[in-house]
């Protein structure tokens, strides 16, 4: 296809990249972007990082590559519904946008605290849109006399470093043993929380707080074991939710969990079926991944959006059959106290995690993880260049732990990596 | 026998008849990526594989020769590794021949020493410089590329860097052409020649000893004083015998290299008049030409290395032991990486190229070969008039990793 509309929803990363690669393929029709945040595609990464350090000023994130992009833009009009059958797109200001091809990639929201009426005390924050970072960032300007983190995850834990490095006192709270144990287990969790409290983060482990106090402004937090947190600044940092909602009724399988697809990206119908004019891309797609027996995942890595963006865009335009299934290894990055965190591969059912490079003395190391004896992920910090040797074991699911006879670590020793059991997740 | 299980192909790509075009063996290795010579040394050729194989713990850089070091026939070893191996005790070799854990600390303290504000510093200072090697050219119809200009320039470069006297500079000149000479494989059985490097490397030494005691009592802003008196929270404060090494490193590593980009760069350009032109009318191109230089006629073809354990890898495993080579100006032509490897097109997107290694070992003075090479190729597609090359292909000294013309005779209209 080259010609015809190309609609776009969500103007973000995974909905830019696309549309830059669709224009790179050669498409030469029509390419509307419909967003319904106000700005233009901005980088969310730095949200939790620079940004909040007073570094980079929150309206200095814009994508690069967005004003060179041949297209038209609808931001700040969120898409309402979707007419499968009649091809159409409805906008909130009324417009029905007709398309040949629809790019889904309306990505992920904050999830929010529970109880709305405790959300809506002034004072606490999620961490999710630029709009966010810089109300956030105001709240930390009036200089807090304490911020209470909900959630130990990789945004919690990049909010706790970068509001400690401002000199605010700072608490977080998660019901695991220990910070990022979803992602990377304890066991190197346990080496982050170590850094954390070294910054001097008052970090609260295993405990789960259950109510948010004030009056119009939050005051405190209580917890389950009946203790409360003093705190006049809290970011709920409890993870992300698809945005989905706005597909109810258009007969696709969606929910909370993302809108599932297949390898070529195209959306799947609620029997299954995939869609041949609609495709799905970035943190709101859930996708068979091959490398991890076709079990569906969603991701929320930058990476992933850019990289499945320009993968539905070859799809839209070559068809299914030519691009083949989305196979990328899914790899992400994080800064936090000092530490510069990379992961390759996926560390979920490992059931082995093993130190193969450096030392977590030294404060760079290396550590893969295997599941049944099988290379499964690997996890560097502070030592990103070691990490693409186990790109291939990790493809090729080699033996675990597939290299030994390194310079720095001959034998390695594995040990439980520690990782919260699904239930509980 | 097939092309691909030729075992010999690699002695070939080291016999200098082929030095002028290696790339055809290069096409032939690259059939098995990895692939084992007569030898028994493995040549990665590949660029999926030496990706690998750089980033792989068991591949090791502390491959020097044992101590009595017969001659490899490989120069560089036989001539500047090993006399530098018989006065730095085994501890102290340079860090480009060390793994992990030490190799991160020595690094980090050189890079600590590498800032952007000090090789950015050096920029217009190089301008200059080149500028002075062109005046002195003035009024020339001829013009040697090699000792008029590449030869000398980074070695004034490094010196300032270093924190080297003005007034000394001219005895490091004289001691890079001796280790230059050095490199010749007809005086690899001089035996009056292999002393005078290993004075060559001793007299380096005692100079550096003296410069770093000066340097230790009075500091200044240059990276010998940083080097000196900066203590690592973990490595301490740099002992003087891993300076020297380092010092010498600096010196060695950034000499051969930059001359070999500039030659290189100014012979491809001249085979392609409409590039030199292109730059020329537009000197923002540079830096996209550097980089596809650096992909099409890199300075360094090749580096050594040994597996510390069999390593599976392209359908091969590498026995323990094995030396390795990493033939980065192959994987810099794989088809499967760079769609029409074999042409020069700095209009490219996506050029990782491997000009300057990659992982642990990527070259520490990249940003400073830059801008050398950048002022260089600029000043002289702008003000040398009508430029022809007078051979070509051009004689090349003897090495086929460090490769590059031994000399390129231009003639010239003049110099504007
Ligand atoms: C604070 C923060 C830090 C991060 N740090 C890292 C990091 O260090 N490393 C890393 O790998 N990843 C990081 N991420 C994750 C990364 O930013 C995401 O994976 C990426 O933004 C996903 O891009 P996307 O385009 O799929 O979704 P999003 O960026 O969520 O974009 C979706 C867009 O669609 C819009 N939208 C939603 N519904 C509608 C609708 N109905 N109509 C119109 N528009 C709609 C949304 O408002 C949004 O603008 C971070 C994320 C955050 C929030
Ligand atoms: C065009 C010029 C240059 C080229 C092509 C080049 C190329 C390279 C390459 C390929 C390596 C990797 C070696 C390996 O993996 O074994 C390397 C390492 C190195 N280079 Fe360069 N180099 C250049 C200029 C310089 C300069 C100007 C300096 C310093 C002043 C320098 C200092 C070093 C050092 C110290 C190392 C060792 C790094 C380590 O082992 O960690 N180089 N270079």
């Amino acid at each position: 296809m080259r010609d015809g509309t190309i609609v776009v929803a969500g103007a973000s990363l995974a909905g830019l990249r696309g549309a830059e690669a669709l224009r790179a393929h050669g498409f030469a029709g029509r390419l509307i972007l419909v967003g319904d945040e106000p700005h233009l595609a901005y980088d969310r990464p730095p949200l939790s990082k620079h940004v909040l350090t007073g570094e980079v000023a929150p309206g200095a994130t814009t994508l690069p590559g967005v004003g060179a992009l041949e297209a038209e833009w609808r931001l700040g009009v969120k898409a309402l519904g979707l007419d499968r059958a009649g091809r159409t797109l409805l906008l909130a200001d009324g417009e029905r946008l007709a398309f040949d091809r629809l790019l889904i990639a309306t990505g992920a929201r904050a999830r929010p605290w529970p109880a709305p009426e405790e959300a809506r005390l002034s004072g606490v924050h999620t961490l999710r849109s630029r709009d966010d970072a810089a109300s956030l960032a105001a709240g930390l300007a009036a200089r807090p006399r304490r911020v209470l983190i909900l959630g130990a995850g990789f945004i919690g834990c990049e909010a706790a470093s970068s509001i400690r490095a401002l000199g605010l006192p700072v608490t977080v709270v998660d019901p695991e043993p220990a910070p990022l144990a979803q992602a990377l287990g304890s066991v190197i969790g346990g080496f982050v929380a170590g850094r954390m409290e070294a910054a001097g983060v008052d970090v609260r482990l295993g405990a789960r707080v259950t109510h948010l106090e004030g009056d119009r402004a939050v005051r405190r937090a209580r917890l389950a074991d009946g203790g409360t947190i003093e705190a006049d600044l809290v970011v709920v940092a409890l993870g992300a939710v698809r945005n989905t909602g706005w597909l109810a009724g258009a007969g696709l399988r969606a929910d909370e969990g993302g809108l599932s697809s297949d390898g070529a990206c195209r959306a799947l119908d609620e029997a299954g079926r995939p869609d041949e004019a609609i495709f799905a891309a970035g943190d709101v797609a859930r996708f068979p991944h091959p490398l991890y027996g076709h079990r569906p995942v969603a991701l929320e890595h930058w990476g992933n959006a850019v990289a499945q963006g320009a993968h539905a865009a070859r799809a839209m335009l070559h068809g299914a059959d030519a691009v083949g299934a989305y196979a990328e290894l899914p790899a992400f990055w994080s800064s936090q106290f000092g530490l510069n965190i990379k992961s390759l591969g996926l560390t979920e059912g490992a059931d082995a995690v093993a130190i193969v490079q450096g030392s977590p003395r030294a404060g760079r190391f290396l550590a893969v993880y295997g599941r049944a004896g099988r290379t499964i992920a690997a996890v560097s910090v502070n030592a990103g260049r070691w990490l693409p040797a186990y790109e291939g074991p990790i493809r090729d699911g080699a033996p675990f732990p597939p290299i030994t006879g390194g310079a720095d670590q001959p034998d390695p020793e594995p040990v439980p990596p520690g990782l919260p059991s699904r239930e509980a997740a | 026998m097939t092309d691909a299980s030729d075992g010999t192909l690699f002695a070939q790509v080291r016999d200098s008849a082929n030095r002028a075009d290696p790339y055809p063996l290069y096409a032939r290795l690259r059939v098995r990526p990895v692939a084992r010579q007569d030898d028994g040394t493995f040549v990665a050729s590949g660029y999926a594989a030496i990706r690998a194989l750089l980033h792989d713990p068991r591949v090791s850089s502390e491959d020097l020769p044992p101590a009595e070091h017969p001659p490899t026939g490989n120069p560089v070893k036989d001539w500047i590794v090993n006399p530098l191996k018989d006065w730095v005790t085994d501890r102290h070799r340079p860090f480009i021949f060390r793994d992990p854990p030490d190799h991160g600390l020595l690094r980090r303290q050189v890079m600590g020493q590498f800032t952007i504000a000090r090789v950015q510093g050096m920029k217009r200072r190089t301008e200059g410089l080149v500028a002075q090697c062109l005046e002195r050219c003035a009024g020339s119809r001829h013009f040697d590329l090699v000792d008029d200009l590449a030869y000398p320039l980074p070695v004034t470069v490094i010196c300032e860097l270093l924190g080297v006297p003005r007034e000394d500079e001219p005895r490091f000149h004289a001691w890079a052409t001796q280790l230059a000479t050095a490199l010749e494989p007809e005086s690899r059985h001089d035996e009056a020649l292999r002393a005078r490097n290993t004075e060559t490397f001793d007299a380096i030494a005692d100079y550096m000893r003296d410069l770093i005691r000066e340097k230790r009592r009075a500091p200044r802003d240059d990276m010998l004083s940083g080097l000196a008196t900066a203590k690592d929270p973990q490595a301490g404060r740099m002992s003087d015998p891993d300076l020297i090494a380092t010092a010498i490193l600096l010196l060695i590593a950034g000499h051969e290299t930059t001359v070999n980009l500039i030659t290189n760069g100014m012979l491809t350009l001249l085979r392609r008049p409409r590039e030199l032109a292109r730059l020329r009318a537009d000197p923002e191109r540079a830096p996209r030409v550097i980089e596809e230089l650096l992909r099409y006629e890199p300075p360094v073809h090749f580096r050594t290395r040994v597996a510390r354990a069999p390593i599976p890898v392209a359908g091969t495993v590498i026995p323990e032991g094995a030396p390795l080579v990493l033939l980065f100006a192959a994987g810099n032509r794989d088809p499967a990486r760079f769609p029409d490897p074999d042409r020069f097109d700095p209009d490219r997107a996506d050029n990782q190229h491997f000009g300057f290694g990659g992982a642990l070992h990527y070259c520490v003075g990249a940003p400073l070969a830059r801008i050398e090479a950048e002022a260089a190729l600029t000043a002289l597609a702008a003000r040398l008039s009508n430029p022809r090359l007078a051979e070509d292909p051009p004689p090349y000294r003897p090495g086929a990793s460090l490769r590059g013309p031994k000399r390129l005779l231009l003639h010239i209209d003049g110099i504007g």
